[in-house]
C-alpha cells in the first residue's frame, strides 16, 4: 500500500530529520510533550529521538489510562470484587495494576471473581448471562473509552438489565495537561496532541494552550512520520512566531471531534468535583461519574466502597514520571526492583506506559549504543 | 486496551440494532457501529474501513490509513496481539 510506505519510509524520515534539524535555533533547547501513551510507544519503538537533533527532546506525557488509576481505586474495586454475589469485569491492562493490597490478579488467585474483558459489552453479556450475580465493570480511560461504557449503560438501561453496574474512573484528558502545564518543575515548548481521543473531542478543547498558555499543539497519528512530521510542525511554527493547534492526523480526527460519542458521555456522565490520579494527586473536574439519572448502574452508589487514599510507594516515581520531570531510566527502581513481571509502578504495567515502552525497546538500543562505542 | 484496531465492514447486521460484521486480519467480528450515527443517520456501508476501539467503531476512517494503522500495529509486537486475542475472544452478539 502506498501510504504505509509513505509513512514508514526511512528515507522520508532522513529528508524530515534534516528539515527538523534546519529548523532548531542554534543553542536553543527544544521540550515537546507527547500526551498520549501511545506516541510514546511509537517513539521507542521506532527509535524517533535517535532523528531528533540532540537540542529536541521529546517529554513522556500523562496519556496513559492505566498509569493514572490511584492505588486506592484498585483497592475499591478489590472490595466490591470481595462480595460473594458480584463478578468484576475488567480490560486485561488493568489485572496486575497493584493496588495497597494487590492486584486484580492477586485477588483472583484470593478467590474472588474477576474475569478480563476486551469490551464493556463483554461484561454486559456477562451480567446476562448470570441473572443471580451483580456484574461490575472496571470502567477506565479517557474520552476515547468513555463513549463505549455510556453506550453500553444506555444498553443495559434500554434492556432492562438490572444487575449490571460499572465502577466509574473515566478521566479527561485536558485538566490533565492544565496540570502538567501549572507544574514549575516543566518547561514546555509545545504538546503532540494525542490522537484517538482527539478522535471524540476533537481539536478545539485544546485552544487555551495556544491562546492562554502560548503553547503550540499539533494532534498526531501513530505512524513514525506522523511523529516527525508533528515535530517538524512545532517548530516550524515556533520559527515562525505562530502558536496555533494544528491536526496532523486529519485522515482520521474531525475537527469537531465524534459529536454522538460526546453526547451519550453527556447523557450517562458528568464531572466529578475532584479525583485522584497516581502521582498527580487530586485535579478538580478532572474525572467523569455516573449522572443520578442512572444511578441503578453505578457501582459507587450500590456498594459500600471504601473510598480509602493509598500512598505511592516511596521507591516508584511513576508521578515524576508522568508529569515528564524524570526519564523512565532516571526512577531508582527502573528495571531492577520495578519490571514488567513485577511493576511496582503502572508505567511498567501498560504497554503505553513510558516505562514499560522504554523497557521493552530502549534498553535494546542503549546497548545498542554501548556496543557501538566499545566497537 | 487503547490501541485502536482498523476494521473492514462486511455487511451491517441487519438483525442487531448498531452491529456490524467487521473483518479484522481476516477475522470477522461483530462490532458495535451506534457512535458513528449522527442525529440517527449512519452513513457506513461494506467496504468502509473504521477503527475500532473497545467493541465500537470510534471514526470512519479511509483504506490507506486502515492498511498503516495495520501495518504499525502488527509491529508493535505483544501488545497487538494480546489486544487481537482478546477481540477473537469477544462475542457481543
Amino acid at each position: 500500500m502506498k501510504f504505509v510506505d509513505e509513512f514508514r519510509d526511512a528515507g522520508t524520515a532522513r529528508v524530515l530529520a534534516t528539515k527538523i534539524a534546519a529548523l532548531c535555533e542554534p543553542g536553543r533547547h527544544y521540550k515537546f510533550m507527547e500526551v498520549c501513551g501511545g506516541h510514546t510507544h511509537t517513539i521507542y519503538k521506532h527509535g524517533l529521538e535517535d532523528y531528533l537533533p540532540e537540542t529536541v527532546s521529546l517529554v513522556h506525557g500523562p496519556g496513559c489510562p492505566v498509569c493514572v488509576i490511584p492505588m486506592g481505586r484498585v483497592d475499591d474495586a478489590i472490595a466490591i470484587a470481595e462480595h460473594d454475589d458480584v463478578i468484576l469485569t475488567s480490560f486485561g491492562d488493568m489485572m496486575r495494576v497493584p493496588g495497597g493490597r494487590g492486584s486484580f490478579f492477586d485477588s483472583k488467585a484470593a478467590g474472588a471473581d474477576i474475569r478480563m474483558v476486551y469490551s464493556p459489552l463483554d461484561a454486559l453479556k456477562v451480567a446476562r448471562r448470570n441473572p443471580d450475580k451483580r456484574v461490575v465493570f472496571m470502567a477506565i480511560g479517557f474520552e476515547t473509552t468513555a463513549p463505549s461504557t455510556a453506550m453500553t449503560v444506555l444498553r443495559a438501561a434500554a434492556d432492562g438489565i438490572e444487575n449490571f453496574s460499572i465502577f466509574c474512573n473515566h478521566v479527561t484528558i485536558i485538566p490533565a495537561i492544565k496540570a502538567i502545564l501549572d507544574s514549575p518543575d516543566l518547561r514546555l515548548d509545545g504538546f503532540i496532541g494525542p490522537g484517538h481521543v482527539s478522535t471524540v473531542i476533537g481539536c478545539r478543547p485544546y485552544d487555551f494552550i495556544s491562546a492562554r498558555e502560548g503553547k503550540p499543539l499539533v494532534c498526531a497519528g501513530f505512524e513514525p512520520l506522523d511523529i516527525l512530521q508533528s515535530v517538524y510542525q512545532l517548530l516550524l511554527q515556533l520559527g515562525e512566531g505562530r502558536c496555533e493547534v494544528e491536526n496532523q492526523y486529519s485522515r482520521v480526527v474531525p475537527w469537531d471531534g465524534n459529536p454522538k460519542a460526546l453526547q451519550v458521555i453527556g447523557e450517562v456522565m458528568e464531572l466529578r468535583p475532584h479525583f485522584e490520579w497516581r502521582g498527580l494527586g487530586f485535579i478538580s473536574q478532572s474525572a467523569l461519574q455516573v449522572k443520578a439519572k442512572y444511578a441503578t448502574f453505578d457501582a459507587e452508589r450500590i456498594f459500600n466502597v471504601p473510598g480509602v487514599r493509598v500512598a505511592d510507594p516511596k521507591a516508584c516515581q511513576c508521578g515524576e514520571v508522568l508529569k515528564g520531570v524524570l526519564k523512565p531510566w532516571e526512577c531508582k527502581v527502573f528495571g531492577t526492583a520495578c519490571t514488567p513481571e513485577t511493576p511496582i509502578g503502572t508505567c511498567m504495567v501498560s504497554s503505553e506506559g513510558a516505562c514499560a515502552a522504554y523497557y521493552n525497546f530502549g534498553r535494546f538500543s542503549r546497548e545498542r549504543v554501548k556496543e557501538a562505542t566499545h566497537s | 486496551m487503547c490501541l485502536g484496531i482498523p476494521g473492514e465492514v462486511i455487511e451491517l447486521m441487519a438483525e442487531h440494532e448498531d452491529l456490524a460484521m467487521v473483518s479484522v486480519e481476516g477475522v470477522k467480528r461483530a462490532v458495535n457501529i451506534g457512535l458513528l450515527r449522527e442525529d440517527g443517520v449512519l452513513d457506513l456501508a461494506p467496504g468502509d474501513w473504521i477503527l475500532i476501539h473497545v467493541g465500537f467503531a470510534l471514526s470512519k476512517i479511509d483504506e490507506a490509513e486502515a492498511k498503516a494503522s495495520l501495518d504499525f500495529l502488527t509491529g508493535l509486537g505483544d501488545a497487538y496481539t494480546e489486544e487481537l486475542e482478546a477481540l477473537a475472544a469477544s462475542d457481543i452478539t
